[in-house]
């Protein structure tokens, strides 16, 4: 049984016994129409890396954070229309007689495949890593694209 | 870390940090995942911090507090359009304050595949005077 503090001070409210379940009631609406609306902060795969995917007339870009990876700790392929990263990101481990105040990079492996909305050319991917952000390109399959139809 | 140990990575949400003061161009500010180890010269920090340029920078050391500021350019051309968007893109930001005395000439600072390491001296350790009270 959970009694709500006011100041420190346990209260009964004995007026009402189901006051708490009351309570308790409206936090899950309030939760459940948070999430209906689109409020939650962002919509996770749950797989590391995390990735921002656009597109344009041509292409998707696929955008994702990788500080202190460097290029061949990634292994990128691609599919029809599919796309995989996998790596493992290490942490030179530092001088013996060092004392650790934090430790909050994490180092591990890591394999995410990403299935693009539609076709792509799998010959045509490139990638580039810069200052700890991968960004690959990927064309667009000839028959994905939109085509510009003229009204005759 | 040897591979035989090496662990599947997570996701961690990246953590906005609230700023007291306004900032002039919005944007979201995000804490950087640092490392912090001292040895008996110096307190080397590491921090990630993946799309900062070396010129978007700022180290600052000040009465013992130091912040660490890096800006993002926001990547992605106005042409593009979003799909899926799993993280944000914004400022790192993080303040700590130092309890040894740092020889500020001497610090360093690398930055590379977007993790700045920082590495502070501290000042050699000035040789104990003993002080002898006379009698009279």
């Amino acid at each position: 049984m959970i009694y709500r503090r006011m100041f420190g001070v346990p209260t009964w409210n004995v007026r009402s016994p189901f006051g708490e379940l009351e309570l308790m009631r409206q936090q899950v609406d309030n939760f459940l129409s948070r999430v209906s609306e689109g409020g939650m902060p962002s919509l996770h795969a749950g797989v590391f890396p995390s990735i921002n995917l656009t597109e344009d007339k041509d292409h998707y870009y696929i955008r994702a954070e990788l500080p202190g990876i460097s290029s061949e700790e990634l292994d990128i392929q691609a599919t029809v229309n599919n796309l995989s990263i996998s790596g493992e990101r290490q942490i030179a481990t530092e001088k013996d007689n060092v004392r650790y105040h934090r430790k909050e990079r994490e180092a591990g492996k890591f394999s995410r495949a990403i299935s693009l909305p539609g076709d792509i050319d799998p010959d045509g991917v490139s990638a580039s890593l810069n200052n700890g952000i991968l960004k690959v390109s990927v064309p667009k399959a000839e028959k994905a694209k939109p085509k510009q139809i003229t009204i005759n | 870390m040897t591979k035989a140990e090496a662990k599947e990575l997570k996701v961690r949400e990246k953590q906005e940090v609230p700023t007291d003061t306004e900032q002039t161009r919005p944007g979201p500010v995000y804490t950087p995942d640092v490392d912090i180890f001292e040895s008996e010269t110096d307190i080397t920090l590491l921090a990630d911090m993946p799309g900062v340029t070396t010129e978007h920078m700022t180290i600052d050391l000040c009465d013992d507090v130091l912040t660490v500021t890096g800006e993002t350019e926001t990547d992605g051309e106005a042409s593009e359009e979003p799909i899926v968007m799993e993280y944000g893109v914004g400022k790192y930001y993080r303040q700590f304050t130092l309890s040894e005395v740092i020889d500020q000439a001497k610090i360093t600072a690398e930055l590379k595949d977007g993790v700045l390491r920082l590495v502070l001296p501290k000042v050699q350790k000035a040789t104990p005077r003993k002080i002898t009270v006379s009698t009279g």
